[in-house]
């Protein structure tokens, strides 16, 4: 009898499993863009050129331009449009912990009924469609919607104020739906905490607020920086709630990329435009996983 | 001589350097410390003893102020430290969990107090770098506390809380998780840091060995309650009940009734023909039930009957362990109550005297035995 060279075990298939959905989910779309940025536009269907071309040899030739990535650069919109979004994310990032470390502090240290009572608080916005709850704030945000008519209600104010369709209410949207993902990471780091490292540092001669600074802060920067990467890598990309919210010199580079695709159906600037963000992107996660390798290192 | 006297607080200069004033600590419904008075002096080396979970390191997070007394109050250096926030008493506690910073290198751990006080880099350095040396770190210094060994860990928090100098010291089990010979000459710089400082320590410890060398007074807890206060000797000779005869050292205690009081305490066991006869003390009358306790260690042990010694009674050898300088003998009396008898070894043969099932004399004098009415 011959013997299997190679036989599919259990454990080859549990392997295996997770590179055949990254292979075929991630890889594989990514490919196609990659490729597609390579082209041209044509009015035809696919409305672009090909990238390979068979002549007869072992190897397709390489017909394809880097003419996209050119054209990137030379026109300012695109790098506005990146610079603009890495602002607000920056923005939006810092603005979220701000507000989200208190929160996240003050359910940690809840004592144990509230807390998941608190938390559960937290998560309950995701059982509503993300899209209702940014439309809900068109209704709070307009001229003559809830937080101005009641403004004028109560005399504060005499006209309407313009809350919405511009920074502002896309800060107020963005803050508001990626505020969960700041707390959360933030939470489970806090919640880890020693007390009696507190005690100890109250014991050796420090207040409160020391204490705070010199062992509670420090501990918690691996939540900090979880919980920004959070924020941070899906604002930059974001494109609903610009969309919605913003106005029109509200410039975010995944409103030009939706514009690019479904406007001017130039699907290979389009691509380009998804590849540059995407390596836009990489960078800040590779910070952050040297940064979560490090954590686990001195924190095994 | 009787060590209840120092129960409350007999001192010699006035006012005594803490005072603890009925403290009682409920967690709900559960008391852990159950209404405790005690004075401790300046310069005193103070143990706290007892079994797990009797209430000790309660009673010391509550002189460090992490824990609020539910009743009563304590006063350190004469002052009411019932309002007095942690940071701001001259204590400084060493917590049997350790709680060393994990994102601090040793030193950084170790100079955390003195920053916290602005002292001089400097001086910090020196201190530091003296602390280290104290407790055998020296080349750890740069070290994280995941990166040591658990005693390593606990030397760190040891030399943590002896840094600032606080003129009263709390130490929670502070020398556990040390080999034997470690912990000997930790304890003995511990002694040494006393007499150049006269830092007042007090120190949780479940080791009655380690109590009896290094302190001047200890104190027995039993459930939250202080059951005896005294002096090493005083305790251990003169043990004011039971629990505290059983907890400190090993004994042999023997249930029975006061038969006649002379000369001496004579005491008759139930069920079997042997009378035992102490020194006088208070507090006791003929026909009352009494506990008699004898340290094995006063105890001899003989072939042929001695004629001296009051109390003697025979038996037979049931058991020997060796334990290098003594050997411990279980010896079997007539009734079958098992007796334990040590004595040291005084020559290094092989040959024993004594040997397994031989019939062998216990005889002890009247001193010996300590009469215990609770
Ligand atoms: N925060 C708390 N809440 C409820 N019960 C507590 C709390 N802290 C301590 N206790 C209880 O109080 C009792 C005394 O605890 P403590 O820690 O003082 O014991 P201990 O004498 O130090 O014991 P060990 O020698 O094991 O350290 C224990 O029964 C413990 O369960
Ligand atoms: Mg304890």
């Amino acid at each position: 009898m011959k013997s299997m060279p190679f036989r599919i075990t259990g454990r080859t298939l549990a392997v295996a499993a997770p590179y055949v959905w990254l292979l075929i989910f991630f890889l594989a779309p990514f490919a196609i863009v990659l490729k597609l940025s390579f082209a041209e536009p044509l009015i035809a269907q696919p409305p672009y050129s090909a990238v390979f071309e068979w002549a007869g040899g072992l190897l397709p030739n390489f017909t394809g331009s880097l003419d996209n990535y050119q054209f990137l650069l030379t026109d300012d919109l695109y790098i506005n449009a990146y610079l603009n979004s890495i602002k607000i994310a920056m923005v939006s990032t810092i603005l979220c912990l701000l507000i989200g470390y208190p929160m996240a502090y003050g359910i940690a240290r809840a004592p144990g009924a509230w807390r998941n009572a608190l938390l559960m608080l937290v998560i309950l916005p995701f059982w509503t469609s993300f899209l209702i709850r940014v439309y809900a704030w068109i209704g709070i945000l307009k001229n003559n919607g809830i937080l101005n008519n009641v403004l004028l209600g109560l005399g504060i104010i005499d006209e309407p104020l313009q809350l919405l369709h511009n920074n502002f209410s896309v800060y107020i949207g963005i803050v508001y739906s990626y505020l969960p993902f700041m707390i959360l990471p933030l939470y489970a780091n806090l919640a880890r905490m020693d007390d009696s490292l507190l005690e100890s540092a109250a014991d050796l001669g420090c207040r409160p607020w020391q204490a705070f600074t010199r062992v509670t802060l420090p501990l918690s920067i691996p939540g900090i920086i979880a919980g920004s990467m959070l924020v941070f890598i899906p604002v930059v990309g974001e494109f609903v709630i610009p969309e919605l919210l913003g106005g029109p010199d509200t410039l975010m580079i995944g409103k030009v990329l939706w514009n690019e695709f479904f406007q001017n159906r130039d699907w290979p600037v389009a691509s380009s435009v998804a590849i540059a963000m995407l390596v836009l992107l990489v960078i800040p996660i590779v910070i952050f996983q040297h940064f979560q390798n490090k954590d686990s290192e001195s924190n095994p | 001589m009787n060590a209840v006297e120092s129960v409350t607080g007999s001192s010699s200069d006035g006012s005594p350097y803490v005072r603890i004033e009925n403290v009682t600590k409920r967690f709900g419904e559960f008391v852990a410390v159950d209404n405790v008075s005690l004075d401790i002096e300046r310069k005193e080396f103070f143990a706290l003893l007892g079994a797990s979970g009797c209430g000790k390191s309660t009673l010391l997070r509550m002189l460090a102020g992490l824990e609020k007394p539910t009743e009563g109050r304590i006063l350190i250096d004469g002052q009411d430290m019932t309002n007095v926030p942690p940071y701001e008493r001259p204590v400084n506690m060493m917590f049997q969990s350790y709680a060393l910073f994990p994102h601090m290198s040793v030193e950084d751990n170790i100079a955390f107090g003195l920053k916290q006080d602005r002292m001089p880099v400097a001086e910090i350095n020196k201190r530091v770098e003296e602390m280290l040396e104290l407790v055998q770190l020296g080349q750890f210094g740069k070290r994280k506390p995941h990166q040591l060994s658990g005693g390593q860990r606990q030397r760190v928090a040891l030399a943590r809380s002896l840094a600032k100098h606080p003129k009263l010291l709390l130490l929670d089990e502070p020398l556990a998780a040390l080999d034997k010979k470690l912990r000997e000459q930790t304890q003995f710089e511990l002694m040494n840091i006393q007499d150049e400082t006269g830092i007042t320590f007090i120190v949780v410890t479940h080791d009655q060995e380690e109590a009896m060398v290094l302190s001047t007074r200890i104190a027995v807890m039993n459930q939250g309650v202080i059951q005896q206060i005294g002096s090493p000797n005083e305790v251990y000779e003169y043990p004011s009940s039971r629990y505290v005869a059983d907890f400190l050292g090993s004994v042999n205690l023997f249930e029975g009734e006061v038969a006649s009081i002379n000369q001496g305490i004579e005491i008759r066991l139930p069920q079997a023909d042997l009378h035992l006869v102490a020194n006088n003390r208070d507090n006791v009358t003929i026909g009352q039930n009494v506990a008699v306790a004898i340290r094995p260690e006063k105890i001899s042990v003989s072939i042929d009957k001695p004629n001296e010694l009051t109390n003697q009674c025979q038996g037979k050898v049931d058991e020997i362990a060796y334990q290098g300088s003594l050997s411990v003998y279980q010896v079997k009396l007539a009734d079958g109550r098992m007796v334990k008898v040590s004595s040291p070894n005084q020559v290094r043969t092989a040959k024993r005297t004594i040997d397994w099932d031989d019939s062998v004399w216990l005889s002890w004098d009247t001193d010996a035995c300590v009469v215990l009415i609770d």
